[in-house]
């Protein structure tokens, strides 16, 4: 929405600058987003009168020209047809910016001759579309004029309106606002009534009054429709509208000057005597007036007489009765229409009129008539003619009801001290009307006001006018909660994941929680319950099940830049369905590694870097690590089916996956592998219960641990894992670890079996082990062994 | 008797010849091995007489010392050498690479939301948290958004189909659902902070389909504007780092507040580099309000008894302000690159004492 200081002058008594509008503006809550001024942009440009021209004597179409300018005579070089002595146009001495060149004057000689400045035409200044030569400006305006004083050019404030003020769509509105904090005084804004001088012949029928409730019409027979005289023409202008004849430009005034959107039909071209308001019916289409068909719907209100539709109410009018400049007879619409249907029919057209972003957010319900009153007038003014009688069908909404209110409110809600004299003031500045007394008052809104409904909105109104600026700086009262940390063990087990990870060398990735349909469903994932009926794009049209398919592609982008090595990670939700217990959030990592190559031979990553990555990190979160399973051959189908591992406490609480990729996945996102990843629920790793902060006793035997070497035969599909465990299960209380140091298959072993080599720590307790104890725990470790399958290598 | 001063001088003459620690140990057990030539002369001593003995005892025993002495002298000489020439053998080129290692990071939208959380746990609030799947009534009904009204499409969201009883879920369009779940649920005095991910369909250089909030919710019986002025002074000034940040309150429009402001930091924006505390220029921050009677009323609190304010801001935006991130599309695109020039380091935690940045 747009406006001039001088459109705002004719509804508000003021001496204020544009500056000082903007700010009042800006505090009373209308958001100013741009000021366009062309005082400031054509700053450099001034009046200057041509004292003589004469040709230039290298170049036919140039003339130079002797020039009074605010810097005193100049020599200036032109090329326009129309310099010519005598002339009041346009100066730019050299150094000012042409906005319509875009370029810096520069002095510098034209054919010889040195130009000392530059006569400039309306284009060059933007202030017409095209031009033919130099302006050409009335000969009593003083040489050194500012050219926005000389052309009359005013700045124009654009700004946004919150869809709770459609009062502020109107350049009325906002002075009524301005006025009341302070900025100047408020004129008359009254309607006189214009008395008809016949009954309204027109029948004004309403069969859809949740559309419609009211329509105020009347006709002016024997008007003069043609071009709007200057003044309306400009002040349109001004803000970016086009003129179009008398009586439409008649209806964008009154919008945009009191937000009061109006509809000028053709009644020569009216057929039956009447015009309905009622709902779109069957296959009805309607030519509108931006010449686009429509299908009308009977969501839609339409405005229709005995031929059919005319026009969609309160959102565009139709051609077909349209006003040309053959109008003689104008029928003027002055209706009410429902802002929730109107908005939606907005959406469904795509149309966006200025009549229906008015409706859409509520017309005043009390200037239905005063509306039609101030329209006649106008046409009355400009077109001549003869009205009717206003005729009025149905009945507008009730006004807002009154709010019992307690001044004292507003001190308790906005901690502002102001006093109820003050409050009621400010109220009644802004149209409300007030009684009672002390603490019991009743306040009404005024008709144009439906967004407040309560208390709370009269304390902001009174705020908001008093100011923002005079709010205290109170301090919270102090709360102990953050003795002991604000995160719940969740929160802050994500928190320390991130930065265990981030220390492991892992880039922290953030992506999106959607992906496309198809990978999730190659992640066990893409329920319809999770897919999204308007993605942003087909590709993410998806809740993730995983977060490892988004790492994997920003693997595969990052590969195509040329970035193959990589190891990300991300800390997010994962959606099984769409119920709260459904999400849950992962901890997920990934190599892509691409190391480079290395002269000392050193080896690279493989599936056991992101095992020893993930351990560390359940370790760092507390995790039970010397409680969990590693289960082979029952992770998710994304994974190695040979190289993939759950980690669990039991069959229903897993905690993690970790592997590599399964290469078919990875030929499905199009990346190269090998690529190896971690996903961890972080919802399943369970929370530590300890009562006290205080760790148990530390006891550190002095007795000396000592470790023994087994090796074992074992069939080659036997994991390592069994044997381990049964190693150290042979004596508890001695053995404290067992750790595999070599596997070897080949020459030397029977065909079918491995050796597998153990280092087995022993942590005596009480006494140093003799001899002979050594060699019986030797024993019961091989006798274990044998059992889970392994026979000693000899 | 041998003459004493020649046998030494031959003694200590080997020993200064020998050129490895193998031919000085021949020289010591020549000379005080079992067969040696000074040991034969100590063996001898038992044959002497007592004045003799007083005599030759000293003279003998002082050349046994000396050729002791010199041996251990010249067996420390060989050592360091052999040890010299053993490290010699050993040099390494040192310019050579170290095995690589990547260095790892923390995104910078995760890392300011650590800073703000930091900041609001010094506050007293506590942090909440809810689904990104909502349901209608957390996400606009609840926070007094009527049905169908023009506010509820400007927030451009994205929803689920339909399911069979009639429901249809959304992606949070804010984390203010988490505010209501936490009413609901909660008896107040309520402090709480709503980090999150939110959604609206929209993309351009400062709109992505998802981005991340942090919203606050301070409902007891007396608080009122001051305290949200207070609260949102005070964690401005500690975010941006400066104690001469000035702040303007603005009254704005939003369905869950009333009265509702937007606030904006002065700020300096010449030459590129955003600088907060000084400058001619206002950048907006947040929204914020009193939380609206209907909201506390449809949270099955009364709203004569309890009010508070909430505000809420973009956490990834407030990232682009303070670190210099120009386009907020480049935040989930997971270039390598990217993340290396604004990640940060693990051990950059925002702490009290380390500072928040």
């Amino acid at each position: 929405m747009k406006f001039t200081l001088s459109w705002l002058k004719q509804h508000l008594e003021t001496t204020a600058s544009v500056q000082d509008i903007v700010e009042a503006m800006t505090m009373a809550g209308l958001e100013v987003e741009h000021v366009e001024d062309p005082a400031k942009k054509l700053a450099a440009f001034t009046v200057a009168k041509i004292v003589s021209a004469e040709q230039h004597p290298n170049a036919d179409r140039l003339r130079v020209c002797q020039v009074d300018t605010a810097d005193g005579r100049k020599e200036i070089v032109c090329g326009a047809p129309n310099a010519r002595t005598g002339l009041t146009t346009i100066y730019a001495p050299i150094g000012a910016y042409v906005p319509g060149l875009d370029v810096t004057l520069v002095e510098k000689p034209v054919r010889g001759v040195v130009s000392n400045g530059m006569l400039c035409s309306a284009a060059e200044l933007e202030t017409a579309e095209e031009s033919d030569g130099i302006m050409e400006l009335a000969d009593d305006l003083a040489v050194g004029t500012p050219v926005a004083a000389a052309l009359g050019l005013e700045a124009v404030i654009d700004f946004e309106v919150t869809p709770n003020r459609p009062d502020w769509l109107g350049v009325a509105g906002i002075a009524r606002d301005l006025a009341a904090a302070g900025l100047g005084t408020l004129k008359d804004q009254t309607v006189a009534p214009v008395p008809g001088t016949f009954p309204c012949p027109i029948d004004i029928r309403l069969t859809a009054p949740d559309a419609c409730p009211v329509f105020a019409g009347r006709l002016i027979r024997k008007v003069k429709n043609g071009p709007s005289p200057d003044w309306l023409q400009a002040q349109l202008k001004a803000i970016g509208l086009r003129s179009i004849n008398a009586l439409v430009d008649v209806t964008n005034l009154l919008s945009y000057d009191r937000a009061r959107p109006l509809h000028v039909y053709d009644a020569g071209k009216l057929v039956g005597g009447f015009v309905e308001a009622r709902l779109g019916q069957g296959e009805e289409s309607l030519l509108a007036l931006d010449g686009k068909t429509y299908a009308l719907t009977a969501e839609m209100c339409v405005i229709a007489d005995s031929s059919g539709a005319l026009g969609l109410g309160g959102v565009m009018g139709g051609e077909s009765t349209g006003c040309s400049d053959e109008t003689s007879e104008v029928f003027v619409e002055s209706a009410w229409f429902d802002p929730l249907r109107t908005a939606q029919t907005g959406r469904a057209t795509g149309i966006a009129s200025d009549a229906q972003y008015r409706f859409a957010r509520t017309v005043d319900t009390g200037f239905i008539v005063p509306g039609l009153d101030l329209a006649t007038k106008l046409i009355l003014e400009l077109c001549g003619g003869e009205p009717s009688e206003i005729k009025v069908a149905g009945q507008a909404p009730a006004p807002p009801g009154a709010i019992a209110f307690d001044p004292a409110y507003v001190t308790r809600l906005s901690g502002l001290s102001v006093d109820a004299a003050t409050s009621l003031d400010v109220l009644t500045r802004l149209g409300c009307t007030i009684s009672g007394s002390g603490a019991n008052l009743s306040v009404t809104p005024p008709s144009w006001r439906r967004d407040i409904e309560g208390k709370a909105d009269l304390v902001e109104e009174v705020a908001r006018i008093v100011g923002y600026g005079a709010l205290p700086s109170t301090p919270l009262p102090p709360v102990n909660a953050t003795s002991s940390g604000v995160l719940t063990p969740r929160q802050n087990r994500a928190r320390m994941g991130r930065r265990a990870l981030a220390a492991m060398g892992y880039s922290e990735a953030v992506t999106w929680s959607f992906t496309a349909r198809k990978t999730a469903e190659l992640f066990g994932g893409g329920s319809a319950a999770v897919v999204l009926s308007n993605p942003i794009a087909s590709d993410l049209d998806c809740m993730r099940p995983s977060i490892l398919p988004n790492l994997i592609e920003a693997a595969g982008r990052n590969a195509k830049r040329g970035f193959a090595d990589c190891a990300l990670f991300e800390v997010g939700p994962v959606f099984a369905g769409d119920r709260p217990k459904d999400q849950r959030t992962a901890i997920t990592a990934l190599i892509a590694p691409h190391a480079p190559r290395r002269w000392d031979g050193g080896a690279g990553e493989d599936v056991f870097s992101i095992k020893a990555d993930l351990l560390a990190l359940l370790d760092d979160l507390g995790a039970p690590t010397a409680s969990l399973q590693t289960v082979q051959g029952s992770a998710s189908p994304w994974w190695h089916p040979g190289r993939s591992a759950r980690l669990q406490l039991g069959p229903k609480a897993v905690i993690a996956e970790f592997g590599a990729l399964h290469p078919r996945i990875l030929s499905a996102l199009d990346v190269d592998g090998p690529v190896y990843a971690f996903e961890l629920w972080l919802d399943g790793v369970p929370e530590q219960r300890r009562k006290s902060k205080a760790r148990p006793g530390y006891e550190a035997s002095s007795l000396m641990p000592l470790s023994r070497d087994f090796a074992f035969i074992v069939p080659v599909d036997q994991i390592a894992g069994d044997l381990v465990k049964a190693v150290i299960g042979a004596d508890k209380a001695l053995i404290s670890g067992a750790r595999v140091f070599d596997v070897y298959q080949g020459s030397g072993i029977e065909p079918g079996h491995k050796s597998v080599a153990l280092e087995v720590s022993i942590a005596p307790k009480e006494k140093t082990l003799t001899e002979a104890e050594i060699e019986a725990l030797s024993a019961k470790i091989i006798a274990a062994a044998l059992k889970a399958g392994g026979r000693l290598r000899v | 008797m041998t003459d004493l001063a020649t046998l030494e001088a031959q003694i200590v003459g080997a020993i200064g010849t020998a050129t490895d620690l193998a031919g000085l140990d021949a020289v010591r057990v020549s000379a005080l091995g079992k067969t040696g030539s000074i040991s034969a002369l100590l063996k001898g001593m038992g044959a002497l007489s007592p004045d003799e003995r007083r005599e030759q005892g000293p003279l003998i025993n002082g050349l046994r010392d000396r050729v002791q002495a010199a041996l251990a002298a010249r067996k420390a000489d060989l050592e360091g050498a052999a040890l010299d020439a053993q490290l010699a053998s050993e040099h390494l080129d040192l310019t050579l690479p170290a095995p690589p290692r990547r260095r790892g990071g923390v995104h910078p939208t995760m890392q300011v939301m650590d800073e703000m959380i930091a900041i609001f746990a010094e506050m007293g609030f506590a942090v909440a948290d809810g689904p990104d799947i909502e349901d209608d009534f957390h996400n606009f009904t609840a926070l007094n958004f009527p049905p169908k009204h023009p506010a509820r499409e400007m927030h451009d969201t994205f929803f689920f189909e339909a399911n069979e009883a009639g429901e249809r879920m959304l992606l949070r369009t804010h984390t203010s659902p988490v505010q209501i779940r936490t009413m609901v649920s909660q008896k107040p005095p309520i402090r709480i902070i709503a980090p999150g991910r939110t959604y609206r369909k929209d993309s351009d250089q400062t709109h992505t389909p998802m981005f991340h909030q942090v919203e606050g919710l301070v409902i007891d019986r007396d608080i009122h504007m001051g305290h949200l002025k207070w609260t949102l002074e005070t964690f401005v000034g500690r975010f941006f780092e400066t104690s001469e940040v000035v702040t303007r309150f603005r009254p704005h429009h939003f369905p869950f507040t009333e009265p509702s402001a937007e606030l904006d930091v002065q700020c300096d924006r010449t030459g590129g580099e955003l600088k907060v505390g000084q400058g001619q220029s206002w950048l907006e921050v947040l929204g914020c309000g009193m939380v609206h009677p209907n909201v506390i009323r449809n949270c099955g609190l009364d709203p004569d008894e309890w009010q508070g304010f909430a505000f809420g801001m973009g956490v990834d935006r407030l990232a682009m302000l303070k670190y210099g991130v120009p386009d907020l599309r480049d935040m989930f695109a997971s270039d390598v690159r990217w993340l290396s020039h604004y990640g940060f380091s693990a051990f950059a935690a925002p702490t009290a004492a380390g500072g928040l940045s």
